[in-house]
């Protein structure tokens, strides 16, 4: 039995526990926000926090997790208004929006741990995220203007 | 006048939207006759199933003013459910802040064509999505008028109400809706369409997507989110050869996994493939994680049938012997070309290579399909929902009427996902599950394995130049195998949609041209990947103009002008090309001036002749796609062996821009990409199997490959909205290449003739 605490909600996992924490989300608690991209920490598409830290959740068994504090893109915020939120409404940075979950969680890490936010902070925290829609340029942008926002 | 019932029904209580109160407004307008049977059509006439501007198809008003639009196109990531909202919005003189959008299944007899591919939607739906708004807009007016008594020409309808203003009076929407229902659609030329000075939404850069807010709060539903009640989970060990077949296997290490429903053979794939399911052992089981561990325990003994033996690094070789030999198809031929390479003053030659390439969209397919009382019903992210319903009702045994394809959103498509074998998986595994619904999901490995590849090609070029170093002679031998592949038995030449992308349609101010098309044969399912042949003919057409430009000592840029030649119209029949994109070549020819103005554009925007830093250089590549100009300036810096790109100028001319933030948006995207496959992408192949399986193998470009600046140029050579809309989703991407590895010989000296780049430039 593993006990661990998903945006805000307490829950208890006794299933296999090498089952990662992305499938655990989505198929069964139902929190389809942090997605499926390449199973092996190379694309970031399933990034959460775990603890505050930005974790890709499809290389982070369960059972590693016990007493931790998880948040999904769907916890992030109340009513979406997290400045990386808004930030990425205003600049339309989305195409196919599949990526951005995981870019929004891994960035909202980003902002929030640092006074100051450079390019090659951007660079480099961002750098396991993929977007094949190529959204980077917008992204940067976005981080930037939430940055200054905060 | 009749009783039109609300539409859509059961699909809008699933979505839960709209209640009983919701007015569809009634009676479709006439379709206006259609050509003579002798007469061919062209664009949207000539589409499977046409067009629809029906405004009770598209359009829905809530008794409180809420307005939904029906958007027929798929979304993934083009932008086209707001744009297709916009237009309808506009003409509809509807308040943004109260429109919805809702997504249309597959049902192409009700909404016409929708194929989301070839950058079509809005070129062949502005019309009619302006034609369904305006009507609409129309009956409101109208019903107002009768309630108050007045002649319609005294009333006003605009936001969201109509107004009297001799007396005052307004009434909103959502109290008209159930009255103009009942009124009768403005027929053909009695509807007048907005002037477009008066467009409030069309042209405008200021309109947030309509699915921001779903996006950045984790809401969104594309194919691999679906949830039902009782949904079960699935994936497929399929062959590693195309064509191969399961021969034996041992399922009970899978089934003894606690957690492991069923394992459930598939036939193997008959050629040609077309959209079938490869065949394989699936695994179902109550989690993904399960059903992909359950599927690392089986034991699978493969044959692997025809293609055993593919190496793409042998057949890289037959390629090249074949692109090498004259004697192939002659598909294009102007003047004399053997007599003007003979009397040339110098004559070049080059031999261009890309690699295949998988579109990797960051949601792999994924589909799920639940089957009750004879009805299957589905919902994936699919391109293709009108071609989906029809495979997948044959696959099951179904009447098409008896299959619902729920169209989601599509995490990227690029083409992978208008094939929908993902989606008759789930439908086959939900058969062997006595219906329940069972949710199939491509792994990465999946995807990269077991794709629709962009083709292999080699591309073979020979010019000849005259004194003065002005081209005289020019021959292009193109060899790759074709995606008619898997749709016929092979045919081994390229298709005429395949050679109207940019060979035969590429306007050269040349005497002498000769293009011939050499046979090859296909070993891996070939598909359309975004931009499909016009990626192989721009990297090789612009890439040798930069190296003619090179061997007369010319500036590559104005030489290239040179080449597209002085402004005119040029009828692509008189080159060869019978396809034009299925437009009107008429309406559609191609335009050298308007070419000529992108490759200037795009000069101006990199500051084209500024004296460049040791190791770096800019590259100029421009290409005709898709009926729009395009054209790329990039700046390259190249250090040990690394290439970076800093920065790209991107023009498009895509005619009338009905949404200007998301043509930005798609050349964005297209230089990522186009910078994917200079540097790095590529799908090799041995004995027959895919060498690459996941994105650390199969490499995209990441936040650290991203261009610090890209600017793009919207360029017009039109103003208003009467010139023939462009495509947009795809015709940014061919010229990126080119003007990468332009660029690269521009900052090393060294030219690049075989995609990727990858360590050619590492010694
Ligand atoms: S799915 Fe976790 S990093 Fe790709
Ligand atoms: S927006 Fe489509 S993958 Fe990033």
């Amino acid at each position: 039995m593993v006990n661990i605490v998903v945006n805000g909600t307490e829950r208890q996992f006794d299933g296999d526990e090498e089952t990662p924490l992305l499938w655990y989300l989505r198929d069964e608690l139902g929190l389809t926000g942090t997605k499926y991209g390449c199973g092996i920490a190379a694309c970031g598409v399933c990034t959460v926090h775990v603890d505050g830290f930005p974790t890709f959740a499809c290389v982070t068994p369960v059972g590693t997790l016990e007493g931790a504090e998880v948040t999904t893109i769907e916890g992030l915020s109340e009513n979406g208004d997290h400045p990386v939120q808004v930030a990425w409404r205003d600049l339309n940075v989305a195409q196919c929006g599949y990526c951005q979950a995981g870019q929004i969680m891994q960035a909202a890490a980003l902002v929030d741990g640092s006074e100051t936010v450079s390019d090659e902070d951007i660079d480099y925290a961002m750098s396991g995220n993929l977007c094949r829609c190529g959204t980077y340029t917008r992204i940067r942008a976005a981080i930037r203007q939430a940055a200054e926002a905060k | 006048m009749r009783d039109t019932p609300i539409l859509n029904v059961s699909r809008r209580g699933v979505l839960g939207g709209l209640g009983a109160a919701t007015f569809v407004l009634a009676v479709g307008l006439p379709r206006p006759g259609r050509a003579q049977e002798d007469e061919p059509e062209f664009g949207r006439d000539a589409m499977p199933n046409g067009w629809s501007d029906d405004p009770k198809v598209f359009i829905a008003i809530d008794a409180d003013g809420t307005v939904t639009i029906t958007c027929h196109r798929s979304e993934m990531g083009q932008g086209v459910r707001t744009s297709i909202a916009m237009v309808v919005a506009d003409e509809l003189g509807a308040d943004w802040d109260r429109v919805r959008v809702d997504q249309a299944p597959g049902e192409e007899e009700t909404y016409g064509n929708q194929d989301t591919d070839g950058s079509r939607s809005l070129r062949h739906f502005f019309v009619p999505m302006r034609r369904a708004g305006a009507a609409a807009r129309a009956m409101l007016a109208q019903a107002a008028a009768d309630e108050w008594g007045v002649d319609v020409s005294e009333v006003t309808a605009g936001n969201h109400e109509v107004t009297h203003a001799a007396s005052g009076r307004a009434l909103g929407y959502g109290e008209l809706a159930a009255a103009a229902m009942e009124l009768d659609v403005p027929a053909g030329d009695a509807l007048v369409l907005m002037d477009p000075s008066e467009f409030r939404y069309i042209g405008s850069s200021e309109i947030g997507l309509v699915d921001n807010m779903d996006i950045t709060t984790g809401q969104a539903t594309y194919g691999i989110d679906v949830r039902r009640d009782g949904m079960l989970y699935a994936v497929i060990a399929r062959p590693p050869v195309y064509g191969g077949r399961a021969a034996r296997y041992d399922d009970s290490a899978a089934l003894a996994i606690d957690g492991v429903e069923k394992v459930v053979a598939i036939d193997p794939v008959d050629f040609p493939t077309e959209f079938a399911p490869l065949g394989g052992v699936a695994v179902i089981a109550r989690n993904t994680y399960l059903a992909i561990k359950g599927r690392d325990a089986l034991e699978i003994e493969w044959e692997d049938g025809p293609n055993a033996t593919y190496d793409s690094a042998a057949y890289r070789k037959t390629l090249s012997e074949a692109a090498n030999a004259p004697g192939g198809t002659v598909i294009r031929d102007e003047g004399d070309v053997d007599a003007a390479l003979e009397g040339a003053a110098q004559t070049l030659e080059a031999e261009y290579y890309i690699p295949h390439l998988a579109q990797a969209p960051m949601e792999p397919p994924a589909a799920l399909v639940e089957i009750r009382d004879g009805r299957a019903e589905a919902w994936a992210c699919t391109q293709a929902p009108q071609v989906t319903r029809l495979r997948l009702a044959e696959r099951l045994g179904l009447e098409k009427e008896d299959v619902t394809v729920n169209v989601t959103l599509l995490g990227g498509g690029f083409g992978r996902k208008s094939k929908p074998d993902f989606v008759l998986e789930a439908g086959i595994l939900s058969q062997a599950m006595d219906g329940a619904p069972v949710k199939l999901t491509w792994t990465r490995e999946d995807d990269i394995n077991h794709g629709y590849y962009h083709t292999v090609s080699v591309e073979k070029m020979q010019a000849g130049l005259g004194e003065d170093g002005a081209p005289v002679a020019w021959l292009h031998r193109t060899a790759a195998p074709t995606i008619g592949s898997i749709f016929a038995p092979d045919p081994m030449q390229k298709l005429p949609f395949e050679l109207g992308m940019g060979l035969l349609n590429m306007p050269l101010a040349i005497e002498n041209v000769r293009a011939e098309n050499p046979e090859a044969a296909a070993h891996v399912r070939i598909g359309w990947y975004r931009s499909v042949s016009n990626i192989p003919h721009a990297f090789a057409i612009q890439s040798f103009v930069a190296e003619l430009a090179e061997a007369a000592g010319r500036d590559p840029k104005d030489y290239l002008l040179d080449v597209i030649g002085p402004a005119q119209m040029v009828d692509p029949r008189d080159q060869g090309d019978v396809w034009n994109y299925g437009e009107n070549p008429d309406v559609y020819p191609i335009d050298t001036g308007r070419m000529a103005a992108v490759v200037e554009a795009a000069a101006q925007g990199i500051e084209w002749g500024r004296e460049m830093p040791q190791n770096s250089g800019l590259g100029i590549a421009g290409h005709y796609s898709f009926v729009s100009y395009v054209a790329v300036a990039a700046e390259v810096t190249v250090e040990d062996g690394f290439v970076s790109v800093p920065r790209v100028s991107i023009a498009i001319d895509c005619g009338p821009q009905v949404n200007p933030d998301r043509i930005r948006s798609q050349m964005e995207g297209a230089v990522l990409m186009g910078i994917g496959q200079a540097l790095m992408s590529e799908v090799t192949f041995a004995k027959g199997r895919a060498e690459q399986d996941n994105y650390d193998t199969y490499l995209v470009p990441r936040m650290e490959d991203a261009p610090k600046r890209i600017d793009v140029h919207l360029v017009t050579s039109h103003s208003g909205y009467d010139q023939p809309l462009g495509g947009v989703g795809e015709p940014g991407l061919p010229p990126v290449v080119p003007a990468i590895t332009n660029a690269v010989f521009a900052a090393t000296g060294k030219r690049i003739r075989t995609l990727p780049i990858g360590d050619q430039l590492r010694s």
